[in-house]
């Protein structure tokens, strides 16, 4: 229990947090590093998310990619890349990450497009939309839900995949562990898994919020809710 | 000619893509197996512990769910925290409960109890999910019949949870197998012992060997547990 004193008693050494090495500058590594991979990531796979899900094609591609996710090890993928002629560059980190928060997006995006109801659709098209107008105006906020949560759950995935990069010498966060193992530095260690732990915390809860946000339908499902309860009582006469 | 000579040699001219450092290397798999068979080894013991305590504990969990429903929440939402903290942190956070930087806190017991930790997210609501998802009538039917709480949970609700719980199973698996590379940090990543060492000596077909390796052992632990399923759920396969 003390090492946990130790580690928290380590956070709050001012040192720790200052210099090339110390907690600030990993930190900002950290989250620009996350905040780019994500962005990445959503700018190659929604798209295609969308247009899978709108054509009503590539299914098995679109399901399977996450199964291949996660059955790849993200450890395997870094070291590997860092054989490649990208070496240690920030690039490595950046490719593995986008690399795993794909795979989410895709697979929500495209799950999301194929699950708007087929009735709402053919009213749709009844009322002479065109297919660009159809994705814009119906497909599209339908699917935002799972859209949202493909994006929460690659936030929340690069955060992690972003630590293990310091297994092979990339920044973030991370590098806080393995230097403690280095030093063989236990509070150190500690330190450096609360704030990891902590951030990847943060990041879930806040992309929670972002996506309730982006629920278009949350407003209209509770005034729904709050109209069924009126009907009730009416009828119940409570 | 000496170029002659040792060209002849056969251990020379099989050793060449290993010299020559090259991604796919069968003379690396050969002369390394004892390597790839001790790191292969320690990754399916490692799993395999990890998986069979963690469905016993996600058993254990979803029952004390079910049984105090107040409780669900808080398994659930805990789950799902320790499921949301990264494994470096994970693995890290436990060595101080574990025993410091010692033999105890670097062994592969850590990185199973980690994985452990990881598999409760995915097993307890994939159990909870099958159990609730009995149809009420099925139920009713057993309690109508006789049936005592512990006879319907084992005869009746198990049995028609099977799939989904299976289905959960072998999520789990593929992806503790994938996570346990992440032991490393404690020197008990199994195969990913071998990926560290090739990475930090350059050594690419270490590397790659390795790293299939792993994807081929997360398949294989896929269509096992496939494998046992249709043996279990012998209903479903006339249904599919």
């Amino acid at each position: 229990m003390e090492t946990f004193v130790d580690g928290i008693a380590w956070l709050f050494d001012s040192a720790n947090w200052q210099g090339p090495n110390g907690v600030a500058v990993r930190l900002v590594e950290h989250v620009w590093l996350t905040v780019a991979s994500v962005l990445i990531a959503c700018a190659l796979a929604i798209p295609v998310g969308l247009w899978l899900g709108h054509i009503g094609k590539g299914g098995a591609l679109a399901i399977n990619v996450s199964n291949v996710g996660r059955a790849v090890p993200v450890f395997a993928v870094l070291s590997i890349l860092i054989l490649t002629p990208l070496r240690f560059s920030v690039w490595s980190t950046i490719i593995a990450l986008v690399l795993f928060a794909i795979p989410p997006v895709l697979t929500n995006t495209y799950v999301g497009m194929r699950e708007v109801d087929r009735d709402v659709v053919d009213v749709a098209r009844g009322m002479g939309m065109d297919g660009g107008q159809l994705l814009r105006v119906v497909e599209l906020p339908l699917a935002l839900p799972l859209l949202t949560n493909g994006v929460r759950l690659a936030a929340v995935q690069v955060v992690a995949t972003a630590t293990i990069a310091a297994l092979v010498g990339g920044g973030g966060l991370g590098r806080i562990i393995t230097s403690g193992f280095g030093r063989r530095d236990l509070p150190q260690i500690v330190a450096g898994a609360i704030l990891v732990g902590v951030l990847a915390l943060l990041v879930e809860g806040l992309m929670e919020l972002v996506q309730r946000r982006f629920d278009p339908l949350r407003r209209a499902r509770r005034a729904e809710s709050r109209a069924g309860s009126d009907a009730v009582a009416a009828v119940t006469g409570s | 000619m000496p170029r002659v000579a040792l060209g002849g040699h056969a251990a020379t001219l099989a050793d060449d893509c290993i010299l020559r450092n090259e991604w796919v290397c069968p003379a690396y798999v050969v002369s390394r197996r004892d390597d790839l068979a001790a790191a292969l080894g320690e990754h399916v013991y490692i799993t395999v512990v990890a998986l069979a305590l963690g469905t016993l504990v996600a058993f254990g969990l979803a029952l004390v769910a079910r049984r105090w429903r107040r409780l669900q929440g808080v398994v659930l939402g805990t789950s799902t925290a320790l499921y949301t903290i990264p494994s470096l942190a994970l693995f890290s956070l436990l060595l101080p409960i574990l025993g410091s930087l010692g033999a105890a806190g670097l062994s592969a017991t850590t990185v199973i109890i980690g994985l452990v930790l990881y598999s409760l997210t995915i097993l307890v609501r994939g159990i909870l999910t099958g159990l609730d998802a009995v149809p009420a009538d099925v139920r009713e039917a057993a309690v109508g019949m006789g049936y005592s709480p512990r006879r319907l949970l084992w005869r009746v609700e198990l049995p028609l949870a099977l799939p989904t719980v299976f289905a959960s199973l072998r999520v789990a698996a593929v992806s503790t197998v994938a996570l346990t590379t992440v032991g490393v940090l404690v020197q008990h990543g199994g195969l990913g012992n071998l990926i560290d060492r090739g990475q930090s000596s350059n050594f690419k077909p270490e590397v790659l060997t390795a790293s299939v390796l792993c994807v081929v052992l997360a398949v294989v632990a896929d269509l096992l547990i496939l494998g046992a399923e249709r043996l279990l759920v012998p209903w479903r396969r006339s249904v599919a």
